[in-house]
């Protein structure tokens, strides 16, 4: 048995090394196992599962609106977009009228969500690099936007605002001044996160030329969000197929070609650019109305299979219902963009250094919960 | 016996002296290697924890944070407080590691920054040994650390350590090749390798002034050269936390950590220290030639303050690179030196040569 479990892991002749589930740069409780010749990698091993909570089965004992508190717990940096992925697709299933308002908060809020998610990232990611100071700056800005969750939502990381028809409650009569302050603060900010980190000749190059993926590749395995737009993909959802407002605003989808670890990067920085344009595109035309529909106090679904995807921060998360007309689910599938990601990250690292393997992953953005969901 | 801040040498005598006067030489000499050691020690502990408080505070107003606040005015017992901990912090045994090379490790990294400070010219007569191979000395002495870590990172029985380790040997290997050449160009042009003459010979203008371009690119890649020998940010590859948790170190605990930990706080200490010897004059005032009212108020300030304050500017220069700049990768490190810096280096000496031939140096 000893034998057979040696001869799986590695041969003799690798040095085979454990990141994880406690190390710092896998974010989490991921574990890697690495075979490496020297300094270089020949292949690596995700191991998935520490944190498994078997959010999907749990859904199957739970009632509509109790599982969109689940949803926040998967990837706990898009948690709104969670919430609205699983809402819209309750709402797509009962064919019911939202109002308005509903649509334009819910996508603000969405935006919102995806800055500080990204700020996250460049934090982390600067962290990553050995460049810890950008790990301040990032949380600094971010925590502005938590306020204004906090502010609205109750709660800062896991908001659960939504619920299916509409939200909790009405927004808070600070909202729009808070946000649009802190879009004229982050339009100040923004450009020290290029000084610090984009044009740095280290960055650059530790990054560009890192971790190819080519344009088929990424169709192949599945690759959304930013990682599949830095290879060239056309993946954005709210643009290819538009949910909540994002039919009523104009933006651009961020694209490049290369397809490296820079780009990644590069997408990920010029997103928070053009979500800001999106909510000052709706900041100041949020309609009056109801901030939910009439819904009935027990929902049923009507039986069928019901899917709708969004785009989160990390990627395309899709939400599938199968329903046999109870007040619970009979099944639920999340499509979760990390889980996707994490497959090919041996093929994307395989013949780099151990430190493009940290730059790599972190360029993926891990958020390890909702790998194992 | 007279005082003076401005010139140890008549306090140092005195002490010489009245040793001699109440017993044989031999045992005169031996209290005075003693007292040299014991003071020596215990600057080695004040400058460590005050560089550790320094690098909080500096990284901290970079970093948009405080920083240490809470013991004592502005936290200045912070460090010493960690200190103490660390005294008292169990050290956690480690199965199956090489005892005896496990704990002789971080002995020859301390013992390597140790033997440094005592060339070290601190003021006008303050430097406990003046060999006339002084800089030689410091570098042959410096470059004993990196047996500790190939060590540490071998012994610990740890895949991280002994990654973090081979990196760091090949770094220091690298890397000291660059410092060796800046410090002999700048031995080119004080012709003297005695670090008291190379100091008495920036009187009327430091080199990296009066040694023209040479100087000045020496002085560059000395400091970059050297923040990669002392295994600083953006060269900290040895200990990369996000790669190798903390590379060589990784299973060292309490005292035995803290002595990396000071170790390696001493030799930016010793780096900016031999830095500003050879390239800002070491403890000698700021002097233009001609200037005499200007000259008489720089000497005024006495050279200790003088040779901690360059040294201070330069240790700050390094904390900045650390806290700003991202991590470089093995291979960029290695390029780094063996394809610019080398060469760059070379050429440099050879620049140094012709100018200090052509007599156009003073």
């Amino acid at each position: 048995m000893e034998e057979q479990v040696k001869k799986i892991i590695s041969d003799d002749e690798e040095y085979v090394i454990n990141m994880g589930p406690q190390h710092p740069s896998t974010h989490g409780v991921l574990r890697l196992v690495v075979s490496l010749k020297g300094e270089t990698v020949k292949r690596v091993e995700p191991h998935v599962g520490y944190i498994h909570r078997g959010i999907e089965k749990m859904t199957e004992n739970l009632t509509y609106p109790q599982i969109v508190h689940l949803t926040d717990r998967m990837d706990y940096l898009s948690a709104h977009i969670n919430n609205e992925a699983f809402c819209l697709t309750v709402e797509k299933a009962l064919e019911a009228e939202i109002p308005e308002r509903v649509k334009y908060v819910r996508t603000i809020l969405s935006e919102l969500t995806r800055i500080q998610s990204h700020q996250l990232f460049w934090a982390s990611f600067g962290m990553d690099l050995g460049g810890l100071t950008c790990f301040f700056y990032g949380l600094r800005d971010r925590e502005k936007i938590l306020d204004i969750f906090e502010e609205t939502c109750g709660g800062r990381m896991i908001v659960s605002y939504n619920t299916p028809g509409g939200l909790m409650n009405d927004i808070h009569p600070n909202f729009q001044k808070g946000v649009k302050d802190f879009i004229k603060y982050f339009r100040k900010k923004l450009p020290e996160y290029d000084q610090l980190l984009t044009g740095n000749v280290i960055f650059e190059q530790r990054t560009k030329n890192v971790g190819m993926v080519t344009r088929d590749e990424a169709i192949a395995w599945g690759m959304t969000g930013p990682v599949g737009r830095a290879s060239g993909f056309s993946c954005d959802i709210r643009k290819h197929n538009p949910y909540s407002a994002y039919d009523k605003v104009n933006f651009k989808e961020i694209l490049y070609t290369e397809g490296d670890t820079y780009h990644r990067y590069k997408v990920r920085m010029d997103e928070m650019w053009e979500s800001m344009n999106i909510i000052e595109q709706l900041i100041d035309n949020i309609p009056e109305g109801p901030y939910s529909a009439k819904m009935k106090p027990v929902i049923k679904l009507p039986e069928g299979e019901y899917y709708q995807s969004v785009e989160t921060a990390r990627g395309e998360l899709g939400v599938f219902i199968v329903s046999d007309g109870n007040k619970n689910p009979y099944r639920v599938k999340f499509r979760s963009p990390n889980f996707v990601h994490l497959a090919p990250l041996d093929l994307m690292s395989r013949g780099y250094k151990i430190a493009d393997l940290v730059a790599i992953s972190g360029s993926l953005d891990f958020v390890i919960p909702d790998i194992d969901r | 016996m007279e005082f003076s801040i401005y010139d140890f040498s008549s306090f140092t005598a005195w002490i010489d002296q009245s040793l001699r006067a109440a017993m044989a030489p031999g045992w005169a000499i031996a209290i005075e290697l003693v007292i040299i050691g014991v003071v020596i020690l215990a600057f080695y502990a004040l400058v460590g924890l005050f560089l550790i408080y320094a690098e909080r505070k500096v990284c901290a107003f970079m970093q948009n944070r405080l920083g240490p606040n809470r013991l004592g005015p502005y936290g200045i017992f912070q460090t010493v407080a960690d200190m103490f901990k660390l005294l008292f912090c169990e050290i956690i045994p480690i199965k199956n590691s090489d005892k005896v090379l496990f704990n002789l490790a971080p002995y020859i990294v301390i013992i390597a920054s140790f033997l440094t400070l005592g060339a070290l010219p601190f003021a006008k007569g303050l430097q406990a040994v003046d060999l006339n191979i002084g800089i030689f000395y410091i570098i042959a002495i410096s470059s004993m650390s990196v047996v500790g870590v190939l060590l540490a990172g071998w012994s610990s029985n740890n895949k991280y350590s002994l990654i973090g380790a081979m990196r760091s040997g090949a770094q220091i290997v690298s890397y000291e090749l660059s410092v060796g050449l800046s410090v002999i160009t700048i031995v080119v042009l004080a012709g003297t390798m005695q670090i008291s003459e190379i100091v008495e010979a920036q009187r009327w203008g430091w080199f990296v002034f009066s040694g023209h371009i040479p100087a000045f690119i020496a002085f560059i890649i000395f400091l970059i050269a050297s923040t990669a020998e002392i295994n600083r940010g953006p060269f900290d590859l040895a200990e990369a936390e996000s790669e190798l948790t903390a590379g060589f170190h990784t299973e060292y605990s309490g005292i035995k950590f803290a002595f990396f930990f000071l170790a390696e706080f001493i030799n930016m200490f010793i780096v900016s220290g031999v830095a500003v010897t050879l390239f800002l004059g070491g403890w000698m005032p700021l002097h233009i030639y001609g200037w005499n009212g200007f000259n008489a108020v720089m000497d005024f300030i006495p050279p200790i303050f003088w040779f901690f304050g360059k040294t201070a500017f330069v240790i700050f220069i390094i904390m900045w690179f650390k806290w700003t700049f991202p991590r470089l990768r093995i291979d960029q490190l290695l390029k780094l030196e063996w394809n610019y810096l080398l060469p760059i280096n070379l050429v440099n000496l050879l620049l140094m040569a012709f100018i200090v031939l052509m007599g156009w140096h003073w």
